[in-house]
């Protein structure tokens, strides 16, 4: 009996934690987005942190998209071509590419290059006393370090998912016309008749979004994170999981509200 | 005859970290003017004071008054014209790493032109303004074209002090500015400071627990034990206080009243 009791307390310990950190992240953010109306502004800050994500990304999230596509292409011409299906294969990865691909593996990526950094950088200035200088010298925080970064990954992201739609469907393109010997006039006609652009469109607002999580993850674990090399390393860690994880969660959420029906 | 108002003035200052108890009602006055140093052991609450006095950790309970007026009552707007006449040197200067040094030593002038506390600079101006306050803490001005990653320790506290004295500012803190330093190096930086804060005239609180670093740059030295600022004194009677805890920590004794927790 008391080991039940004992699995009980422990369940609504981590559920109440878990709630606990979720208004917290979602106070943070608030506190954030709240200066994006409220000058000072950072334009310098927000350029950098536009560069660092949108064009520092652009080679890990285009080889990412472009291999993708070329794979999507192979896998489907495997199950499609035993039902004589071939034609539906530039559908599929453009279908694939805008509305999944393109968004997730975008997003990952920069959760991974991009998301890790950032909560590595505050994280440092956190443990080295940088931020509590920048509050001596008359300048808060979070209107410097984190309101333009958030600003930043919810502009980059899009930018990068317009990138790697392009990439993911000429990867398809590829490994088609190239490998598989589709014509490609065909595969171009095929790919321009199922392109639709509420997919593209949906896509880019999933990115828009992803982008806004994933440098919250970043700023928010970076920002609170304590005890020096160790807690800067362990902040990291738990920036880019904690990304990863909301960003397949809103995935499934936002395609369930634009898609299911 | 009624007596000048402390500069600073706290009052039953408390401050705990769930049960171990770190500040335990601290009164002190720093007249205009004047440098105070507080000594004391390793985690004897000396950065928390100050850090309660800057507005970076909220205290438990007292009060915290600057020319007369409560600054724990404030809102973080409030406390911001309070802000900008402080200056403050961290221990280990915590220059911002993306920025160059010149970018660092104005970096609070610009922050101030920005909330219209001061006249606004262009780039070309702020650089030459850094290179004099270089110059003032004895460095050449071409070191502001260097990354902070590019300085010694002791170069690197010179342009945390020209950051922090950049605004004129009426008082100024430093948080054991002599730590990690060789004896001539931290000799340099604690004759730096007495200059700075005798030539701008600002009131100075710094902690250490560095005696001689404590005897060049304090009018008067406290010493916090176990909450409280339990001896004051004049800086040159710091080793013959007639307090035997102070006594104990100014000659470094092993035995005395302070019981050192050593585990094996």
């Amino acid at each position: 009996m008391n080991g039940i009791l004992d699995f009980v307390a422990g369940l609504g310990r981590a559920v109440l934690d878990m709630v606990r950190m979720a208004g917290k992240v979602a106070l943070f953010g608030a506190v954030a987005l709240s200066h994006v109306v409220r000058p000072p502004f950072y334009w310098r800050t927000l350029w950098g942190s536009l560069v660092e994500i949108g064009y520092f990304s652009l080679p890990v999230v285009a080889l990412t998209a472009l291999f993708s596509g070329g794979v999507i292409a192979l896998q489907s011409y495997t199950g499609f071509a035993q039902y004589h299906a071939q034609n539906a294969i530039a559908g599929i990865v453009i279908l694939a590419v805008t509305r999944e691909l393109g968004p997730v593996l975008a997003g990952l990526m920069v959760a991974g290059r991009v998301g890790a950094a950032m909560s590595a950088e505050i994280g440092t200035m956190r443990v080295t006393d940088q931020i509590d200088a920048l509050t001596t010298l008359s300048t808060n925080p979070m209107k410097y370090l984190v309101t333009p970064r958030l600003v930043a990954g919810t502009l980059a992201l899009p930018f990068l998912v317009l990138v790697a739609d392009i990439l993911g469907v000429l990867g398809g393109f590829t490994v088609c016309v190239m490998k598989l010997d589709f014509s490609a006039s065909a595969y171009i006609a095929a790919t321009i008749a199922s392109l639709k652009v509420m997919d593209v469109t949906v896509g880019l607002v999933k990115a828009a979004i992803f982008g806004f999580l994933i440098t919250l993850m970043g700023c928010y674990h970076g920002y609170h994170s304590r005890g020096g090399a160790e807690g800067v390393g362990a902040a990291t860690t738990a920036a880019v999981v904690a990304a990863s994880i909301l960003l397949l969660t809103f995935d499934y959420l936002l395609t369930d509200v634009f898609f299911s029906q | 005859m009624t007596e000048p108002t402390p500069k600073i003035r706290i009052r039953g200052l408390k401050k705990a970290f769930g049960p171990k108890v770190v500040l335990d009602g601290v009164d002190l006055d720093v007249m205009g003017g004047t440098s105070f140093v507080v000594i004391g052991g390793s985690g004897t609450g000396k950065s928390v004071l100050l850090r309660c006095i800057l507005g970076l950790i909220t205290p438990d309970a007292g009060s915290i008054e600057i020319d007369g007026v409560d600054v724990t009552t404030l809102t973080p707007r409030q406390r911001e014209p309070y802000m900008a006449r402080i200056g403050m040197l961290f221990q280990n200067g915590a220059l911002f790493d993306s920025l160059s040094v010149w970018e660092n030593v104005t970096f609070g002038l610009t922050a101030a032109a920005r909330m219209g506390h001061g006249p606004r600079l262009t780039r070309a101006q702020s650089r030459a303004r850094a290179g004099e306050l270089l110059e003032q803490v004895g460095m050449d001005p071409a070191v502001g074209a260097l990354s902070p990653s590019e300085l010694s320790g002791g170069m690197q506290k010179r342009v945390g002090l020209a950051r922090a004295i950049a605004a004129r500012p009426e008082i100024l803190f430093f948080d054991e500015p002599t730590t990690g330093l060789d004896p001539i190096m931290g000799a340099v930086i604690d004759g730096l400071i007495a200059d700075c804060v005798r030539k701008l005239g600002s009131t100075a609180i710094a902690i250490t627990h560095d005696m001689a670093s404590a005897q060049r740059i304090g009018d008067r030295v406290g010493m916090l034990y176990e909450g409280r600022l339990i001896w004051q004194g004049a800086p040159d009677t710091l080793f013959d206080s007639g307090n035997p805890v102070v006594d104990q920590f100014t000659h470094g004794r092993r035995e005395g009243p302070i019981k050192v927790d050593v585990r094996t």
